[in-house]
């Protein structure tokens, strides 16, 4: 049974609403657009954003002097020389600027005698890092924005709505095919830009730490509408995501911050400090960065020396109750509800997937190249090369939602009028109007079992055979999920289901050839059949879909184009 | 050992005529309401509608039901042995299953019916 499509038509469409998206929605009103915010959940209240529990990177110099070159510095150091130099360099001079607004909307970063607090945190040369007490970073700064966007003329919202295709028109983008989750019906969306701000791909992971909805929809999206993407094999792993006991009502990235204002120590099941075996000694205080952080526990967990739950133990039985409630709060409390005394006991910690450095490839004026197309925040590949400092995410999606909302309303300004049709609408209108007679397959499932396969076999640490055995399974799995998607009607969650494995199978593969293709170990990619940095593998990886098929290629050329 | 909680929930997409549905399910101490329903969809029924994000941080604000007759979170609810009724908050209007349409008005998609 076909539907009739609901319409909609904008100047600018933005896809995802969190602190990219609702940025550059803000941004490109402010130049007089009309802006259609999609999310498909809540608006600003999913994503990667309002799960922020810290730090925001930034060369304030309010603690100590600072200039945006040394926050450059540190950011190119950590990315082992893969960093896109103009994304970089754009992401440290602008962070001021936007920590600034924000500050004017009233996002209260902390202070102490009318200053704002920067802490210190590993791989930054200085205290760099502004952050909202207690924890409370990602919640304030989506709250502001979602305030800021309620009280900007010419954003209209949308929610539970799920963008399936981007339509193209030739070689350009003039809009998207979206599911409206709440009634079931297919909406045609045209527009002179589209902005894709729907974050990462940690939801590929078994163990992850941000919302259920970052599948990598948004690579999928701009892949398959012509845009490149880069960096993809490089996953970021948080090393010390919470493994046990069982907590709810708090992030697993928590122990981060609590590093940073108390130190703590690692420890494996002797109870000895372990980090100084691979190259970091803490002696009590955060230094390790987060991949040697993440393949140091790997690597105690093998050798017999984890956690009862596969992990190590986070240790901050050195502080006072004086000491952890000056530090946080009500947190202590939260902790207590769940049968945790940081003065008695210790926690068992484990890597997490966290962030992916890699994403849609852009210029510094957030284009894709595929005319009308933009991408902002961690959508968005290279900024950050083979690894990301601390703290660099939040500020990333302010500068670039701000950067990829301008660069939107001008290029919308040069489109005369917002484009009706397109080349593949009914092919899109046509998967959405399909109900797939194999309605016994299990979506949730097939979920869980990639995000299984994606962590034991594409996670912190990788050998040739694991990564082959991933793009079998991967095969497979892209067999069983076949060309229709099940059920129909509202909030079908085996059809969202569906539409979300058809983007994370493809992105899934992105990951995995682009980790296979490279034959070194670098930042976040840990090959253990390459164990050594290799010169000649100082260069970026690009993935495109030609043909139907993904190609993964040597994409220097087109990182020293956008950087110059 | 895992205990086990014998969880009715409410399906259908009409007020009106819908129905229980029970599911046993297995959980260690400590676990939350939502991740029995996660259980539940990878283990029972895929097509169990219930709206979340991010699943464990109570973040994001998404997952309120009724649970025996209370509006909580499903992700910082916990599981218990013995029976628990999981309904769709009464109070807002029914979507599917456990989801109800939460979105303040201005935040809902309006398109055009050509």
């Amino acid at each position: 049974m076909s539907v009739e499509p609901m319409r909609a038509q904008a100047d600018v469409l933005v896809i995802g609403s969190g602190a990219a998206g609702m940025y550059a929605a803000i941004e490109a009103a402010r130049a007089g657009c009309s802006v259609l915010l999609a999310d498909r959940s809540l608006i600003g209240r999913g994503g990667a954003t309002v799960m922020a529990q810290m730090t925001v990177a930034v060369a304030l110099g309010s603690e100590t002097p600072d200039h945006w070159t040394h926050h450059y510095d540190d950011t190119l150091r950590a990315g082992r020389g893969l960093s896109n130099e103009a994304l970089a360099r754009l992401l440290c001079e602008q962070g001021p600027d936007c920590i600034r607004a924000m500050d004017e909307w009233g996002v209260g970063w902390a202070r102490k005698d009318g200053r704002i607090t920067q802490a210190m945190a590993p791989g930054h040369d200085r205290p760099r890092c502004v952050y909202v007490d207690f924890l409370s970073t990602g919640p304030a700064v989506s709250k502001t924005l979602r305030t800021v966007v309620n009280r900007t003329p010419g954003i209209r919202r949308a929610g539970d709505l799920c963008v399936v295709d981007l339509v193209r028109h030739g070689s350009a983008v003039t809009g998207a095919v979206a599911l409206h989750l709440g009634s079931g019906a297919p909406v045609v969306i045209n527009t002179k830009t589209t902005i894709v701000a729907t974050g990462g791909l940690t939801r590929l992971y078994r163990r992850n730490s941000a919302s259920a909805n970052m599948g990598g929809d948004g690579y999928a999206l701009a892949l398959r509408a012509g845009a490149v993407l880069t960096d993809m094999e490089f996953v970021q792993f948080f090393p010390i995501g919470h493994l046990a006991p069982r907590l709810v009502g708090m992030d697993p990235i928590m122990w981060d911050p609590f590093r940073y204002k108390l130190g703590g120590r690692l420890l494996n099941n002797r109870g000895e400090e372990f980090t100084q075996t691979y190259g970091v000694v803490e002696d009590g205080k955060y230094v390790v960065t987060r991949d040697v952080g993440s393949y140091a526990i790997v690597k105690e967990v093998e050798a017999g020396r984890g956690s009862p739950h596969g992990g190590v133990y986070l240790s901050f039985q050195h502080c006072s109750e004086r000491a952890l409630r000056d530090a946080f709060g009500p947190v202590i409390d939260k902790l207590a509800a769940n049968g945790i005394d940081l003065t008695q006991t210790p926690v068992e910690v484990a890597p997490i997937a966290h962030y992916h450095m890699g994403g849609i490839a852009v210029d510094d004026a957030m284009r894709t190249g595929v005319p009308g197309l933009f991408a902002a925040g961690e959508a968005v590949g290279g900024a950050n090369g083979a690894n990301r400092l601390s703290g660099n995410a939040v500020t990333e999606a302010l500068v670039f939602g701000r950067q990829a909302g301008r660069s939107a309303a001008a290029h919308a300004a040069r489109v005369n009028a917002v484009p009706d049709g397109g080349d593949n609408i009914r092919v899109t209108l046509d998967l959405l109007a399909a109900d797939a007679p194999q309605s016994d397959l299990n979506t949730a499932e097939l979920v869980q079992r990639l995000q299984a396969t994606m962590q034991d076999d594409v996670g912190p640490l990788r050998t040739a055979d694991k990564l082959a055995r991933a793009l079998e399974t991967i095969d497979a799995m892209t067999r069983q999920l076949g060309d229709t998607p099940p059920g129909a009607g509202s909030f079908d969650m085996r059809r969202l289901d569906w539409l979300d494995l058809r983007n994370m199978l493809l992105v899934a593969r992105a990951v995995t050839q682009s980790a296979l293709a490279r034959t070194e170990t670098r930042g976040a990619q840990q090959r253990e059949d390459f164990p050594q940095m290799s010169p000649q593998w100082a260069v970026n990886q690009v993935v495109s879909w030609r043909d139907g098929a993904l190609a993964v290629s040597h994409g220097e050329a087109a990182t020293k184009a956008a950087a110059s | 050992m895992s205990e086990r909680s014998l969880l009715t929930v409410w399906r259908g997409s009409d007020a009106q005529a819908g129905r229980w549905e029970s599911y046993e399910v297995p959980f260690e101490p400590g676990q939350s309401v939502l991740d029995g329903l996660r259980w539940i969809r990878i283990n029972c029924d895929p097509s169990l509608a219930v709206r979340f994000s991010c699943i464990n941080a109570n973040a994001c604000k998404e997952c309120m039901i009724e649970l025996d007759g209370e509006t909580v979170y499903a992700c910082t609810a916990r599981l218990r042995s013995g029976e628990m009724k999981l309904a769709p908050l009464s109070n807002k209007t029914l979507v599917r299953d456990l989801v109800t349409e939460i979105a303040p008005p201005a935040e809902r998609f309006k398109g055009q019916v050509k």
